[in-house]
């Protein structure tokens, strides 16, 4: 996907949210979407379970209109995050031009984030993409949730960021840290447009 | 952009002391009734005494208060990057609109407005809208507005127009009741007297003593036993008092509009990234620009909104300059003069640049080269020539250094046209070599050409160029005082670098008319080498070449005949030849040394008229027998302008 098209003025991002199953992504999404403008928002596409996990992926787009010239636009992909959906998840990773990695801040919730993480890792080099390369925030979800049940932000960054990539504790329920961290990652992206990268 | 109100700064969390009281009175009223009480309100105090702290507790308590306010919390710094940003991605306007809706406005760090004329007068527009809309502004700075350097006088009256407070350091007790509250914040506990021996050292500002009250925490939460008062003492009196900031992330309060607030920050980076490549371009304007080059085309990127591929546009850019570089140095060999010239100087004619190369390419070819029809070994010798040959073949080996100039003197057709020649042909044979053999009449030709045309430095590098100068007949230059003066410079160039000057002329350079004393000196000043008529040995070798050239089989009486016919130069003999094969042809009969003798001796009267005339390579005999060269004949005079401006200068 091109990121940049200078011919038609146009900026797509394609921003995936990752992570285990349960961690929060389809709620980032949500709350996304009931802030953004009705005007600015296309149909939020979700497909789920009767138990509302995600069954394939939830896509939002969002169209930030003309900026500077191009027209703008944002789209929102979330991966199914249970283990044996890893097919849809390579899927929906295709052409990604940012990763948001949504980590359950459950102490239980651990070695699951690492797997998932891992599987990001392992699915992105199914792309031939290094994860290095990718644009990546981690989100640390669930920081509402009583504090000896969750890991500090501090200790998940020792568990998970060792890339040293921006970390953010979240609530996304109630919308804490959602658009920090999309902020951060969509500046992450763009930054790549600076730098010339792809077109 | 905009900062998110940081929740633990609240009035709850505020100590208030006597150096504060009066700021966080006048913070809370605005709190509670924005833009009816002080509007605006000046905040001022030295750093890390809680200004922050208190602009966000007004925007956390005014949001509290009427939950639809919509409140912005920014430093100045923040406030002028996204400004530019918004200007630079031609989002002026929805920015001051933006902001023209706000509630409340909380800046921080206004003092940084020193020197900045264009944000000053940008917030002065601001702040007169807002506050005529009934919207509070709240401002800290670490200094009173007058004491803001360069500050326009309308903001310094409109900032203090409404009420300017300060925040003095904390007292003791204050310093006291701060640390007792951070220390509970923490969840830490310290022994009686810790806190009270740390407010007791003077701290300057809080936050240096946060940083002090993170370390006493931080070392208490490693080491087993608790710390005393003592113990803290020490600690301080080893411990720098650099602030350690210590954050931790808590609960947060969403923003009004994170949308906006979001695509205000897209709009930020985009404006930014998209905005990277002018200053991409504007960096390449001025490497040029500073290289000389014309960067007009570069600039016309500028004025486009997003052009295609700005790189490209740079790297194309530069590959031009790179040609055009190679195409100046390239002319520059040939003509200085021209290789100025602007084209060179502008990518964005470099098809003229090429154009003008080839040119000047063209025009630069070497200077006239002698003739290979002239070659040394069909030069043939005898006694009347020996020395000549035998001092051209030393000047060969040694060129410009034992006879500079040679000149070879002697009657019209005795070969001196043919030994300048062999001998320019021998000299180019040598590895570097470029030789100018010509007429002198050809010199002069060019040289009034290069004067009508402006061209007189090209004409000039031309000859400078060369490594050796061949003048056939310079005694044409008699007269010419311009080509005399230009080939006095050649002459002296060519002397100081040791390149070899050969010149021909019909008697010695003193007799000869109308040449400068100068140049017949220097002329004088080498080997004058005289060629004699041409003796039997030369007459014979002549002869027997020519009728080998006619294909004329070998006829020892008809060479002996022709070898012993007197003739005062080898043209003269030619032309003999030539009536005798002439006469073979017209009667069909083979050349003979009786058909020769026939012809020459005792030809009829009708057979010398039909020789009249005819025209041989360059021989016109004259019934009259006199023999006159085509070549030593001036048949074409050109245009006479030439001649005039030859003369005007």
């Amino acid at each position: 996907m091109s990121l940049v098209n200078f011919t038609t003025r146009e900026i797509t991002c394609k921003i995936v949210y990752y992570g285990p199953g349960r961690s929060g992504k389809t709620t980032n999404l949500h709350y996304i979407y009931g802030r953004v403008p009705e005007s600015r928002r296309g149909r939020m596409v979700s497909l789920a379970t009767q138990t509302d996990r995600t069954l394939f992926f939830d896509f939002l787009p969002i169209d930030l209109g003309q900026i500077s010239g191009f027209t703008t636009r944002f789209q929102l992909y979330t991966v199914p995050g249970q283990v044996y959906y890893n097919a849809t998840r390579r899927l929906v990773l295709q052409g990604a031009d940012g990763v948001v990695f949504v980590a359950d801040s459950q102490a239980r919730q651990l070695d699951e984030n690492l797997e998932s993480l891992q599987n990001l890792q392992a699915n992105l080099l199914d792309h031939s993409i290094d994860i290095r390369t990718m644009p990546l925030a981690l989100q640390y979800n669930k920081q509402d949730l009583p504090r000896e049940l969750i890991l500090q932000p501090v200790e998940l960054d020792d568990a998970l960021n060792f890339r040293g990539v921006p970390s953010f504790p979240a609530d996304a329920l109630h919308g804490n840290g959602v658009f920090e961290t999309l902020k951060s990652i969509t500046e992450l992206v763009l930054r790549r447009l600076a730098q010339g990268a792809p077109v | 952009m905009t900062t998110a109100l940081n929740p633990k700064f609240t009035f709850d969390t505020f100590v208030v002391g006597a150096a504060n009281r009066l700021a966080v009175t006048a913070a809370r009223t605005v709190a509670e009734s924005p833009g009816s009480a002080y509007n605006p309100l000046f905040i001022y105090s030295g750093s890390g005494l809680g200004k922050t702290h208190l602009l966000m507790a007004i925007g956390a308590a005014a949001k509290r208060l009427a939950p639809d306010l919509n409140v912005e919390y920014l430093t100045l710094d923040e406030y002028v990057e996204a400004f530019h940003a918004a200007i630079g991605a031609g989002q002026g306007d929805a920015f001051r609109r933006r902001f023209q809706t706000v509630d409340v406005l909380l800046i921080d760090d206004v003092q940084f407005l020193t020197n900045r004329l264009e944000m000053q007068a940008e917030l002065l527009r601001l702040s007169e809208a807002l506050q005529a809309a009934g919207r509070q502004i709240v401002l800290t700075s670490d200094r009173t507005p007058v004491d803001i350097e360069n500050l326009d006088e309308r903001l310094i009256s409109r900032f203090s127009g409404g009420l300017v407070v300060d925040i003095g350091a904390p007292d003791y007790e204050t310093r006291v009741a701060i640390l007792r509250r951070k220390t509970e914040e923490r969840g830490a506990e310290f022994q009686p007297g810790v806190l009270e021996t740390v407010a007791a050292a003077s701290f300057a500002n809080v936050r240096e003593l946060m940083g002090v009250l993170n370390r006493l925490v931080a070392y208490q939460a490693v080491n087993e036993t608790p710390l005393n008062a003592e113990g803290a003492k020490q600690l301080l009196g080893i411990e720098s008092r650099s602030a350690a900031a210590a954050t931790a992330s808590g609960e947060r309060v969403p923003t009004p509009d994170e949308f906006a607030a979001f695509l205000t920050d897209v709009t930020v980076t985009v404006g930014k990234a998209v905005e990277a490549w002018r200053a991409r371009i504007a960096e390449a304007i001025l490497r040029w620009e500073g290289e000389g080059y014309r960067t007009r085309r570069l600039e016309a990127l500028l004025e486009q909104e997003t052009p295609l591929a700005p790189d490209e546009e740079i790297a194309a850019f530069a590959r031009d300059v790179e040609r055009l570089r190679v195409l100046e140095a390239e002319v520059s060999q040939f003509d200085p003069q021209a290789a100025g010239q602007s084209v060179f100087r502008d990518p964005e004619r470099l098809v003229e640049a090429e154009e003008a190369a080839s040119r000047v390419r063209a025009g630069a070819a070497p200077p006239p080269a002698p003739s290979a029809a002239l070659p040394f070994s069909h030069f043939a010798v005898g006694s009347s020539n020996q020395l000549a040959a035998n001092v051209a073949r030393e000047v060969i080996e040694e060129p410009g250094r034992r006879y500079n100039p040679l000149v070879f003197i002697g009657k019209s057709g005795v070969g001196k046209s043919h030994l300048l020649n062999a001998l320019g042909l021998e000299l180019a044979r040598q590895p570097g070599a470029v030789v100018a053999c010509l007429s002198t009449q050809a010199f002069i030709d060019e040289l009034i050409t290069a004067l009508d045309g402006n061209r007189m430095e090209w004409w000039r590098a031309r000859y400078r160029r060369a490594t050796a100068l061949l003048l056939d007949d310079i005694h044409l230059i008699g007269g010419k005082d311009r080509t005399q003066e230009e080939l006095f410079n050649l002459f002296n160039l060519f002397q100081d670098l040791e390149r070899q000057l050969v010149f021909t002329a019909p008697a010695h350079p003193k007799t000869l008319q109308g040449i400068e004393q100068r140049i017949s000196s220097r002329l004088e000043g080498g080997l004058v080498v005289e060629i004699a008529e041409p003796d039997r040995e030369v007459r014979r070798v002549v002869v027997q070449r020519a009728l080998g050239a006619q294909e004329v089989p070998d006829d020892p009486a008809l060479i002996d005949y022709l070898a012993d016919r007197p003739a005062d130069s080898v043209r003269s003999l030619i032309g003999l030849l030539q009536r005798v094969v002439g006469a073979a042809a017209a009667q069909d009969v083979p050349v003979s040394a009786g058909l020769a003798r026939e012809v020459l001796e005792g030809g009829t009267a009708a057979e010398r008229r039909r020789t009249v005339g005819f025209r041989t390579s360059g021989i016109v005999v004259s019934s009259a027998g006199g023999v006159r060269s085509r070549e030593k004949i001036v048949w074409d005079w050109g245009a006479p302008a030439d001649r005039l401006i030859e003369e005007l200068r």
